[in-house]
């Protein structure tokens, strides 16, 4: 069914929080999605000359990385980009055939591959570009907040979580119920001022961004022989070399 | 949006057919058709045929083709949904419509009123085809007041032309009705100048600030591509050949939709070979709607593709 669940207060919505103060790019989130993806609930995944000119498949993660600000306060952020299992999804409305749909009991948006036609509506419904076509088994794909590892009782309860939260080298990857308050991600977001991406266009997205710090790491001046103080011989070479 | 034939021969093709349905309907229920028995029936096979090939046609680029008949089923939320369970509704009474003329006559209560519900469910099905496009929020192009009554007054004044040109086919003459493309003409290209106005009026719906969540760090580069290679969103989404070429693009389709079938209908009004008129800005009209939906396409920029810096 393609019409969204009732929304029920206090609901879990299970989602990421990314903070692209600590992300540093390394792409292993990625890297560690694919491979997990691959030969899990949408497996498996194209992967066409991948070490060839023209490398193309289909991947739920992509790494951006933009320079923001500009001049001596400008700076490189690294940004990951999956889907945000929004509140309101309109890739899954648009569906016509109901393989499309958010799961009320957790939030999380899937793609039941068995009934997709291949419309492809549902990649032009997403402002995030979330959804990827795979075009040998014709049909839609996308993140499934790895569902199968984090209910999956055959892991430690340690690894039920995202492959790329697991991934993360630099803990820029956070995995939790953003519905709680309470939760450490919901605490973490209130903490530092998370984001919602294009908030305007009502997606209602449940995955957070944490932006960069702002504070930066105070430096020392350089040392410099103020003029009129120190060695007399060293002024004197100071005079004549700067002549 | 990069532009699909299929779809673009959905748009088109069921623009004529159900355009021309609405009109023969339209036109039978107040009586204004000549009760010729098999002038009507081979016009609604004429717009049956023509929407059944577009229909045909957007079956092609489904990844899943036999699994179609699921889409009749989430008309609750999805237009696309609508759109195939109106096309079929609209077969049947357009036949018993058909039928009917030929057998209870073109005057019988009944006739006229399945022309009327048969031109009614056309037009239904016109509407939910240009849903589907306008309500598409991350693409701006698509998703405003213009994208709707447009797809109404192209298939309108599709409609007309394909029916001057029958008539002109079959009576020799069809002067009400090339008036009639022609003002539907100049209206249409009226409607695609606003429309045009519109989106170049329009400013980009979000910015790179806000589409990462930068936006207290002022302006945002792209610095490093996540891949060299395009992938599927750059291909869907990420067409650039009509903006570098929109201004020649835009001239030759208004021109070819509009123009020039206008001045056939014009033509074929003053009773100059009104047949032979009448079936060119037909086909004129064809072509050119096919090159006003590839822009209606391939000048479509969606948010998704501002990720790239594009």
């Amino acid at each position: 069914m393609t019409s969204l669940p009732q929304p029920v207060p206090g609901a879990k919505k299970l989602g990421l929080v990314i903070d692209l103060d600590t992300c540093v790019g390394c792409h292993a989130c990625a890297v560690n999605c694919k491979e997990w993806n691959t030969g899990g609930h949408h497996a498996p995944l194209p992967d066409h000359d991948p070490y060839g000119k023209n490398p193309d498949g289909v991947w739920f993660n992509r790494i951006h990385s933009y320079e923001a600000g500009c001049g001596s306060s400008s700076r490189t952020v690294n940004f990951p980009r999956s889907c945000l299992h929004c509140e309101q999804p309109q890739c899954v409305t648009v569906c016509p055939t109901g393989a499309s749909y958010k799961r009320a009991e957790d939030g999380i948006v899937l793609v039941n591959t068995d009934i997709c036609i291949g419309c492809k509506l549902c990649s032009w419904a997403c402002p995030y570009g979330a959804r990827e076509f795979d075009e040998d088994q014709g049909v839609m794909k996308k993140c499934t907040l790895c569902i199968d590892r984090i209910y999956n009782e055959a892991l430690p309860e340690a690894e039920r979580e995202p492959a790329c939260v697991a991934s993360c080298p630099s803990r820029a990857r956070h995995f939790g119920d953003l519905g709680d308050p309470d939760s450490p991600v919901s605490k973490l977001v209130a903490e530092r001022g998370g984001v919602a991406l294009m908030p305007e266009l009502g997606y209602a997205p449940v995955n957070r961004y944490l932006p960069p710090r702002k504070a930066t790491i105070p430096a020392k001046p350089l040392e410099r022989p103020a003029a009129g103080s120190g060695n007399a011989l060293l002024r004197l070479i100071d005079k004549v070399l700067s002549r | 949006m990069t532009p699909a034939s299929s779809v673009l021969l959905l748009t088109t093709l069921t623009g004529f057919g159900y355009g021309l349905l609405a009109w023969v309907g339209i036109l039978a229920a107040f009586g204004l058709l000549p009760p010729a028995p098999l002038f009507l029936p081979v016009a609604v096979v004429v717009a049956l045929a023509f929407a059944n090939a577009g229909l045909t046609a957007s079956m092609l680029h489904l990844g899943h083709p036999e699994r179609a008949w699921r889409a009749f089923s989430q008309w609750r939320s999805s237009w696309l949904s609508r759109e195939g369970v109106a096309s079929l509704t609209t077969f049947p009474p357009a036949l018993a419509f058909a039928a009917l003329w030929w057998t209870l006559g073109p005057d019988a209560i009944a006739t006229r009123a399945l022309g009327l519900l048969a031109a009614a469910l056309g037009l239904v099905t016109v509407v939910c085809t240009a849903m589907i496009y306008a309500s598409l929020k991350p693409i701006r192009q698509w998703h405003n007041p213009h994208t709707t009554p447009d797809y109404l007054i192209f298939a309108v004044f599709s409609g007309a032309v394909l029916l001057a040109a029958l008539w002109a086919l079959w009576f020799g003459a069809a002067v009400a009705l090339a008036v009639a493309a022609l003002i539907a003409a100049l209206i249409a290209a009226c409607a695609k100048f606003a429309y045009w106005r519109y989106i170049d009026a329009q400013k980009p719906l979000v910015t790179l600030a806000s589409a990462t969540g930068l936006t207290a760090f002022g302006t945002v580069r792209p610095l490093d591509q996540p891949h060299f290679t395009e992938n599927y969103i750059l291909r869907e989404m990420g067409y650039q050949i009509a903006r570098k070429h929109a201004v020649k693009l835009r001239r030759i389709a208004v021109g070819l939709a509009f123009f020039v079938p206008a001045i056939l209908a014009l033509l074929a009004a003053l009773g100059i070979a009104p047949a032979i008129t009448t079936t060119a800005a037909t086909l004129v009209a064809l072509i050119g709607l096919f090159v006003e939906r590839w822009l209606f396409f391939a000048e479509a920029t969606h948010v998704a593709t501002i990720y790239y810096g594009r």
